[in-house]
């Protein structure tokens, strides 16, 4: 298992690396967009990865909630945190993109309103875990997981009927992807995917490692205040 | 369900009761609502063509601020003595005391629109141009899709620090596509120009799925330590 993680990560890092040649040099240049279409290769995966990343804290908050066993809430958290990270590279990469193309930072279409939407109600989960009691955290994190993940379907349905009704200046990318850019999408969301599992399992082992000093702590305070007496 | 419906009734009755005789909830809603429509008018300055196009928001704004300040108070009563703790060992069913705790604050908001929704009318010198009449099943949607998950949420922020700022930092997010159904179902109805019955729908919806999840996962909750 020790040595699993340093091979992991070299994988990881050759893919990446494969995958910015391909996204910067092989993909062919998009014709009136030019260059900075490049973006792409990084901006949508980087959501997809994202959204992968929530549905495991639903589910890992599902599974503790019927088990509760300790190692699903610390995926749960693992996962809402990097998950958050992702979604945040997308919502930056939107703008630094939309800016040349559009001409504006940013418009409340209904993807970018809905996909900050989504990006809220993690960090409310993060914030609440951040501020509960360390025993009730967890209960109370996986609920609030639960509810998060239910409400981001309606948070997609109902921004999408309010910006249809009421039309937005932006025209969405329409017409067909070249072949060759979805291949190298396809190559730089499996470079994501590695990536993320990688940060979430070094990210994960930090989290088992800070909860078991917590614990020795916690014992030896108690055990120390037996002494005395 | 004997159970649940007389320990619904009697928590029920006990907090409107209180509510009746200190009027602690009602009072400070109407209050904070009032300061809200009065520093909006000064912010916004609206004509009356103006205030028909952001009414919608600008009332749902003002109620959901409002009905913050009420749950905030929903479990803090019950801290003082180890009510919670009693209600914990007690054999009585959890989702009967949350049931009482929702129904409570959605008499009380309830009674809030129903007291501040004249003065919007006067302020903003509204004129309901399409169906008015559905104001009001979109009205008890939406405050039961806020109150739900108020109630809910406040049995949450009650275990945290600082937690009355919590409350509104866990509600609003999860409550963006209600309020966006009250907001649009409300404009709709105002200016007359499209139909609310999609909100309407969605507002239904949005209410069954999150009162079923509040109904199971409250007593995991309570329970939490």
């Amino acid at each position: 298992m020790k040595r699993a993680f340093p091979i992991f990560a070299l994988i990881t890092a050759g893919l990446l690396s494969f995958a910015l040649y391909q996204a910067l040099v092989v993909a062919p240049t998009e014709q009136t967009m030019g260059d900075v279409q490049r973006i792409f290769y990084y901006h949508v995966p980087s959501a997809w990865t994202a959204f992968i990343l929530f549905f495991t804290n639903l589910v890992a908050s599902i599974v503790y909630l019927v088990r509760r066993n300790l190692k699903a809430d610390a995926v749960a958290v693992v996962s809402a945190e990097v998950g958050l990270v992702f979604l945040t590279v997308n919502l930056v990469t939107g703008p630094i993109w939309a800016r040349p193309v559009w001409g504006i930072w940013w418009t409340w279409d209904w993807r970018l309103t809905s996909t900050l939407g989504v990006w809220v109600i993690y960090v409310s989960y993060l914030m609440l875990r951040r501020f509960s009691a360390s025993t009730q955290t967890p209960v109370l994190a996986s609920v609030m997981g639960i509810f998060g993940a239910a409400c981001v379907p309606f948070v997609y349905f109902s921004i999408w009927y309010f910006r249809t009704q009421h039309p937005s200046p932006v025209i969405g990318r329409g017409g067909e992807l070249d072949p060759r850019m979805a291949h190298v999408l396809l190559i730089n969301w499996l470079a994501f995917s590695c990536f993320a599992f990688l940060v979430c399992w070094s990210r994960y082992r930090l989290e088992r490692v800070r909860r078991e000093v917590e614990e020795t702590q916690a014992l030896e305070a108690l055990l120390e205040t037996r002494s005395v007496r | 369900m004997s159970a649940l419906s007389s320990v619904t009734a009697a928590t029920l009755a006990k907090d409107l009761r209180l509510e009746w005789r200190s009027k602690d909830a009602i009072n400070s809603m109407l209050f904070f609502s009032l300061l809200v429509v009065v520093i909006f008018s000064f912010s916004f300055n609206p004509t009356a063509e103006e205030s028909r196009q952001i009414a919608g928001g600008l009332v749902w704004v003002a109620f959901l601020f409002a009905a913050v300040v009420a749950l905030n108070q929903t479990w803090a009563r019950e801290l003082r003595n180890q009510v919670l703790d009693a209600y914990r060992v007690s054999p009585a069913p959890a989702v009967a005391l949350f049931l009482a705790k929702a129904i409570g604050n959605f008499i009380f908001v309830s009674v809030l629109e129903a007291l501040m929704m004249p003065l919007f009318v006067v302020f903003y010198s509204l004129r309901a141009l399409g169906p008015a009449w559905q104001l009001i099943p979109a009205a008890a949607l939406g405050t039961w899709a806020l109150v739900v998950n108020g109630t809910f949420f406040a049995a949450i922020s009650i275990r945290t620090r600082s937690r009355e700022i919590m409350l509104p930092l866990l509600l609003f997010p999860i409550s963006v596509p209600a309020l966006l159904g009250m907001v649009e179902a409300t404009s709709s109805i105002l200016t007359g120009e499209y139909s609310a019955k999609f909100w309407i729908v969605l507002l239904a919806v949005y209410d069954v799925v999150f009162t079923t999840a509040c109904l199971i996962l409250f007593e995991t909750v309570l329970n939490a330590e």
